[in-house]
């Protein structure tokens, strides 16, 4: 007899370990988690932001049910945990019975398993038992599996199954699903993630978290040289951090180059190429060509600096563009753009294609510019991140799948045959696919009628 | 010939395919069912010639990727996977009928893309340089298909499933006798989603996985993976109806076409709608 309090913690378990809040929870996380998609996750922070489209009551509302950071708010993730004990309750409270099954098999075809199974069929033979019993194992070994041969008084039962694997794999499935989860925590009680400058030629042996902690890096990052280039189009192509690590003045890393979608992982952190941006105003040298003389000058004039030239006047660079191709068509290459002040007369704005050093001939006038090279240093913005769960995550990834496809595709068939005197039953099921086991079934019952 | 050229021949032959099979379900002949079949096998052929020449195409101008890259090339090869799948089906189970609720959804996309979709062929910006985009894209999408086919199965379901309760099981004749039985069309719609779960599955984790080369992170809630993750958990929730008592059947069927509905929001909603919101909302 059971007590109250039993009774009441018995029907808690029930709830817990049912398949109905299974579904109740994923359909709810599923609805809630819609919110986030429509509602920016910029964090309270962002309040100008927010105030722009929603009113301020509205976002006090908003921000007391943590609807700005929602995925981590307490009620989502309390949603998760509910998902995880549900999981967890369900597995306990099945997996006695499955692994039972697997383990300890009826190996008896006794008339209640009979009765019990999807498939049974009688089969009527002349023979003497001993024989039949060689006969139906060597048939059962050839087109399924090896039986195991049990004698009970004048019965012979055989055996066998397949694809037990299927049965696990469920639980494969969900338990990875709780090794993700704590991939997760991990990463997140262990790991950080934060980013970085630094400039062409420089290096860094510390780094500054998010939340301010300072974390010695234990190693020195130089980051060698930064680069973009461009496509045609003047859509970038590729932006490439050259990185190394240095260790008491030993090289460990040696120029590694750092792409998008291809980062340097030293000592458990990884470093991202994420951004880029001018170390301070490119440097352009011009060659100076008098036309009528036909002697040159080289001068280096920064952006916004104001050059004299040789023979007077003045050359002040304004800007330029690493790719020209979308604004001048049939051209390529960088292009700069610059003010002449000539000795005598008006002010001129000039052009100059770095890939066509004659460009500037058609301008007239008594000098010829060529733009030689434009040197830009550039400081480069790296991510830096330290996850020691992401291990983890993947291995649960990997179970998740593994488990999914033995539990879709591997289903447990067990088949099992008694034979009595001239009388054989031959019984069996399937978890899956019970269509093509109902054939070969039949099929076996076929050759078993032959024999 | 150009892969323009190609494409455009095979949405015209899934048109073709798609006014066949609305034949066949009104004139119930076995030869019109068939040839909306031989059809469709057709413009896939055609079509995948066009995905290869286009691929071929992009290397031509210089800067080679796999046709999968933009919303156009995306759209064309989600109506090629969706037509493969149905293909599949045909040769397993050959219920023509169904073809006539998948069929057309592939002529949609492919229409769609063709019409008013910008089908330049441009260089790969850095974020998608990487091999694991091209897994993401096609497992993404086989799994899309598989729920599109499961959705159009669902639909027949829920036409069947009236007409029986209405007639009995006995009685056939009208449209609907070309129909699989109901259970059948029950049991299809599971068997179709049980494909693309895995591979919904796998898209996902192929998804973070690149998230994590280019972004260094795995999961970041934006509202793409947001989404992706609902679909994931509604076919989940599929999953485990199946297996509880009493959610076979039209609910079943309900909650298929609501997964459907969910993959394509997930698909072009986030993008159209809300992309402008994050500036990191497409991919
Ligand atoms: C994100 C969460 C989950 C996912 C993705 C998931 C996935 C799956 C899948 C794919 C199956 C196989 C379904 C089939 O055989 O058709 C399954 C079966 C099952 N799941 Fe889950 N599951 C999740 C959570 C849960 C939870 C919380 C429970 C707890 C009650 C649960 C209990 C079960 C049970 C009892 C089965 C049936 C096993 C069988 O008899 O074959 N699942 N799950």
């Amino acid at each position: 007899m059971k007590t109250d309090a039993n009774g009441f913690a018995d029907s808690i378990w029930r709830v817990f370990s049912s398949l109905q809040l299974t579904i109740a929870l994923l359909i709810g996380l599923a609805t809630v988690s819609i919110i986030g998609t429509v509602i920016p996750q910029e964090g309270t922070a962002a309040l100008e932001n927010y105030l722009r489209t929603i009113s301020m009551s509205t976002y006090q509302f908003y921000d007391r049910l943590g609807f700005f950071d929602m995925y981590h708010s307490w009620w989502f993730i309390a949603l998760l945990c509910m998902l995880c004990m549900n999981l967890i309750a369900c597995s306990l409270r099945r997996l006695p019975h499955d692994w039972k099954s697997i383990t300890q098999p009826p190996m008896v075809l006794d008339e209640a398993l009979e009765r019990s199974l999807p498939l049974s069929t009688l089969l009527e033979v002349p023979d003497d038992a001993a024989d039949i019993e060689q006969k139906a194992s060597s048939l059962l070994r050839q087109e399924f599996a090896t039986p195991t041969v049990n004698r009970c008084g004048r019965e012979i039962h055989l055996f066998a199954q397949k694809g037990r694997c299927g049965r696990i794999g469920v639980y494969v499935l969900h338990a990875s699903i709780i090794v993700i989860f704590i991939g997760v925590i991990i990463g997140s009680l262990f790991g950080y993630e934060t980013s970085v400058e630094i400039p062409e030629g420089g290096s860094v042996t510390r780094i500054v978290t998010a939340k301010g902690t300072t974390i010695d890096l234990g190693y020195t990052l130089r980051c060698d040289s930064f680069a973009v280039s461009y496509y045609e189009t003047g859509v970038p192509r590729e932006y490439k951090s050259v990185l190394s690590v240095t260790d008491k003045g030993r090289t460990i890393v040696d120029r590694q180059a750092v792409i998008v979608n291809r980062p340097l992982t030293f000592r458990g952190t990884t470093f991202y190429q994420s951004g880029y941006r001018p170390a301070g105003p490119p440097a352009f040298h011009v060659t100076v060509r008098d036309r009528s003389t036909g002697s040159t000058a080289r001068i280096t004039a920064r952006q916004g600096e104001t050059v004299s030239l040789p023979g007077g006047g003045s050359f002040r660079p304004i800007d330029y563009v690493p790719e020209v191709r979308p604004s001048v068509p049939h051209a390529a290459g960088p292009a700069m753009l610059a003010e002449f002040i000539p000795a005598a007369g008006e002010p001129q704005t000039v052009l100059l294609l770095q890939r066509y050093p004659e460009f500037d001939v058609r301008r007239g006038g008594g000098l010829v510019f060529t733009c030689d090279s434009i040197d830009e240093t550039w400081i480069t913005g790296l991510k830096v991140v330290r996850d020691p769960g992401v291990r983890v995550v993947w291995l649960g990834c990997l179970l998740l799948v593994g488990g999914l496809f033995t539990a879709f595709f591997q289903s447990h068939r067990r088949i099992w045959i008694r034979i009595a005197g001239g009388r054989i039953v031959l019984a069996g099921s399937a978890r899956r696919s019970h269509a093509a086991f109902k054939g070969f079934f039949e099929d076996l019952a076929d050759k078993l009628q032959k024999m | 010939m150009s892969s323009s050229l190609l494409f455009t021949i095979a949405t015209l032959t899934y048109l073709a395919s798609t006014v066949m099979f609305f034949v066949y379900l009104a004139v119930r002949s076995r030869g019109v069912g068939l040839s909306g079949t031989l059809a469709a096998l057709f413009g896939f052929i055609v079509q995948t010639a066009a995905l290869g020449l286009r691929w071929k195409e992009s290397y031509d101008m210089g800067h080679g990727h796999a046709p999968l890259s933009n919303l156009y090339e995306s759209v064309v090869f989600f109506s090629w996977a969706i037509i493969l799948i149905y293909l599949l089906i045909d040769a397993k189970y050959r219920f023509r009928a169904v073809g006539a609720f998948v069929v057309p959804l592939a002529l949609l996309a492919s229409a769609w893309a063709q019409l008013s979709l910008d089908s330049g062929i441009a260089p790969l910006v850095p974020a998608l340089q990487s091999d694991w985009l091209l897994y993401h894209v096609i497992t993404c999408f086989l799994g899309y298909a598989a729920f599109a086919a499961a959705c159009g199965v669902s639909v027949m379901y829920l036409f069947k499933a009236r007409h029986e309760r209405a007639n009995g099981t006995v009685r056939s004749g009208g449209v609907f006798s070309l129909f699989p039985a109901a259970n059948v069309l029950d049991e299809l719609n599971y068997r179709a989603i049980m494909v693309g779960f895995p591979l919904l599955t796998i898209g996902i984790i192929t998804g973070a996985v690149w998230a994590d080369y280019a972004w260094g992170t795995y999961w970041s809630w934006d509202p793409k993976e947001t989404w992706s993750l609902i679909v994931w958990f509604i076919y989940a929730a599929f999953l485990h109806a199946r297996i509880t008592r009493g959610w076979v059947g039209k609910r079943s069927a309900i909650l298929s076409i609501a997964g459907f509905a969910a993959t394509v929001f997930c698909y072009l909603g986030v993008n159209l709608l809300l992309s402008g919101l994050h500036s990191y909302g497409g991919g």
